[in-house]
């Protein structure tokens, strides 16, 4: 028995310090016996699931990792390096074609320009990922710009070659369409969800016809309307970008959703929140951007990242219309007959590629919802 | 008693800075408020109660125009109420309210619930407002909470930010929505000491409330709705001591 928790021992009312709970209800041991075998249908599950991890993890990681081959000149050579043909991931091929997955057909002598718009990424996610960082204002700053300044890096003009949009492939066209959805589509639903609660019947009717039209219909049939259909309704003689029509379906299409979201966050922000402020005499624009908003697009977060989740994994989408994200581009290598057959570690990689965007975008989620938590 | 005395001669001298006139107001088909008159005097602390539903909160928000009126008329420091949002926003600034669930905006600290209306209503800088908020964070005995947020506070600490809050836009008439209705006990003394000691300072309140000893210490006048009309108004002390009419009476038996 432990002598400090002895609960038993007598003292006068009044007078009881605050004891640590027994140590049978803390630590490991307590933790492992409460969770993972609290109960006989508990057991036989925390047992089921130790087989199976157990019978699934070795081979897994000895087949991406420990048996498998980086650098190879083809398929062949790849198997000859195995213990067993086909035994294990050939890394070789991604590696080989490691720049057409990131680059597309991007001309070589201007792949710099993807590279320091990767770096220019990179700088925009410290600002929001790191609410500490010093000067934050400016980094913020630069972060309305950044989408700007990365187009014209990627696409020229004004001083810089131009690169024709349909050599933009890979990694490279899924950031692009990922980010840029992702940056316009937050303000547009926002403008849309605020329009669609406002009391002015036009602009409601407005925002409810079209965000049920998009949402009434496939991205698929929305992207062929970018790549076929717009040209009719545009002046003769002019042309508009392909990527750049897709750029603006992506985006209304993501809006559509993120309004949806950001109605339900305002509709759960309390009236007598809207009732102080008006009673502060705040405008309605006040109001919003500095009550309503905030409060509404913190309940809306883990809607909102699902929505850029969705978003994310749905540009792979434009290989329908001839794109070349990384699917596209891995479809492509699969037909070289050199190393043909390698279908697993295409799309593993690819995955592997999603998952870590996705999975980076849900934390980041849970990690906003923590910091904007200021009590019940 | 002295001092009471005096406010209340103030309070009868002609300056009435809100005028309320054969007012109407309707829920859809539901006729809540019949045929309001109403003067309150700059300086006057009036205390309304009432039976719940009798349309006490409608009356108070018709003042400040988060419920609009349809028919009478409503005027503020001389401005009438109407649809106009200039003079809206103009009177919504001149008239603070504090809320039954105080209403604090829980994204925002103390400091930041405080400075906000100054800030962007008022255009004071921000140094300023905080020097400002912080003198009336002192005032009702919560300094150490500035940096806080809301929600990590008890309820009567909440509903001083929030009585702060409104003093922070240096009002000229203060409305108060069942401001401890909300609390538990021990609380409910903490804010009306805080209003009392408002109140002596020759405040302009109109009170929902139904705090009898408030009433008696700081009340010039009690008035007593029932089914959307003002039955009977009075002095306090005649008020609870000789009701005239009867549903006040059977009001009074029920919370005495
Ligand atoms: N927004 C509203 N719509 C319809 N009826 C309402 C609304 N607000 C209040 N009421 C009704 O009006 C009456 C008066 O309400 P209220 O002024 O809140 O009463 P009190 O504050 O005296 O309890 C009640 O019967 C209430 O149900
Ligand atoms: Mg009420």
């Amino acid at each position: 028995m432990n002598e400090a928790a002895n609960p038993q021992k007598e003292y006068t009312p009044g007078t009881h310090p605050d004891l640590p709970a027994p140590f049978a209800t803390r630590g490991p041991v307590a933790w492992m016996r409460d969770n993972l075998f609290s109960s006989p249908l508990n057991i036989i599950l925390t047992v089921v699931v130790a087989w199976l991890l157990y019978s699934i993890i070795p081979p897994i990681v000895n087949w991406v990792f420990i048996e498998s081959v980086w650098t190879a000149d083809s398929r062949v050579e790849c198997w000859a390096q195995m213990k067993e043909a086909e035994g294990a991931a050939c890394w070789a091929f991604i590696n080989s074609r490691l720049n057409l997955f990131i680059y597309g057909f991007y001309p070589e002598a201007e792949r710099w320009r993807v590279n320091v718009s990767f770096i220019l990424l990179v700088m925009f996610l410290i600002p929001i990922l790191w609410d500490k960082a010093p000067y934050r204002k400016y980094w913020l700053m630069y972060c309305v710009a950044f989408p700007f300044i990365a187009a014209w890096l990627l696409v020229g003009g004004f001083g810089l070659t131009k690169v024709p949009t349909d050599e933009i492939g890979g990694i490279t066209l899924t950031l692009i369409i990922g980010v840029t959805g992702i940056f316009f589509s937050l303000p547009i639903g926002v403008a849309l969800a605020l329009g669609r609660i406002s009391n002015m019947p036009a602009v409601s009717m407005l925002c409810v016809v079209f965000i049920e039209f998009i949402r009434g219909v496939p991205l698929i049939a929305l992207l062929f309307v970018a790549s076929t259909m717009l040209n009719y309704f545009l002046p003769p003689g002019t042309s508009f970008d392909l990527l750049m029509r897709v750029l603006i379906m992506v985006m209304l299409f993501s809006a559509a959703y993120i309004a949806e979201v950001v109605r339900g966050g305002l509709q759960a922000v309390p009236r007598g929140q809207h009732e102080a402020a008006d009673a502060m005499g705040l405008t309605y624009w006040q109001s919003s951007r500095l009550i309503v908003l905030p409060q509404a697009l913190k309940i809306s977060i883990p809607g909102i990242v699902n929505t850029f989740i969705g978003l994310f994994k749905d540009t792979t989408l434009v290989l329908i219309i001839g794109m070349l994200d990384p699917l596209g581009i891995g479809r492509a290598a699969l037909s070289d007959a050199s190393w043909s057959g390698l279908a697993r570690e295409v799309y593993l990689f690819i995955a592997i590629f999603f998952f870590l965007c996705c999975f980076g975008m849900s934390r980041y989620s849970l990690y906003l919802e923590k910091k904007l938590h200021t009590g019940h | 008693m002295s001092s009471t005395e005096q406010s209340s001669q103030a309070a009868k001298s002609s300056d009435p800075v809100i005028v309320i006139k054969n007012m109407h107001k309707w829920y859809g088909e539901f006729h809540v408020l019949k045929n309001v008159n109403l003067e309150v005097q700059r300086g006057e602390r009036i205390v309304i109660c009432g039976p719940s539903g009798s349309g006490k909160s409608t009356l108070i928000r018709c003042i400040n125009r988060l419920e609009v009126h349809q028919q009478g008329h409503i005027s503020v420091d001389g401005t009438e109420l109407t649809g106009d949002l200039k003079n809206i926003e103009k009177i919504r600034s001149e008239v603070g309210m504090v809320f039954q669930h105080f209403n604090l905006f829980p994204h925002l600290t103390v400091m930041e619930n405080l400075t906000l209306g100054p800030i962007w209503v008022r255009k004071t800088p921000k140094a300023e407002a905080e020097e400002t908020a912080m003198e009336y964070l002192k005032r009702v005995k919560i300094p150490e909470q500035a940096e806080k947020f809301p929600g990590q506070l008890s309820g009567g600490q909440q509903q001083r930010v929030a009585i702060a809050r409104s003093l922070c836009m240096n009002p000229g008439i203060m409305l108060f929505d069942e401001p401890t209705s909300a609390l538990d006990p021990e609380m409910i003394k903490e804010v009306l000491d805080v209003m009392i000691e408002l109140a002596e300072s020759g405040m302009t309140m109109l009170c929902v409330t139904h705090e009898m000893g408030f009433a008696t210490a700081v009340a010039h006048r009690v008035i007593f709705m029932d089914f959307g009309e003002i039955i009977e108004e009075n002095e306090p002390h005649e008020f609870f001591n000789n009701p005239q009419n009867d549903r006040t009476k059977l009001f009074l038996s029920q919370i005495l």
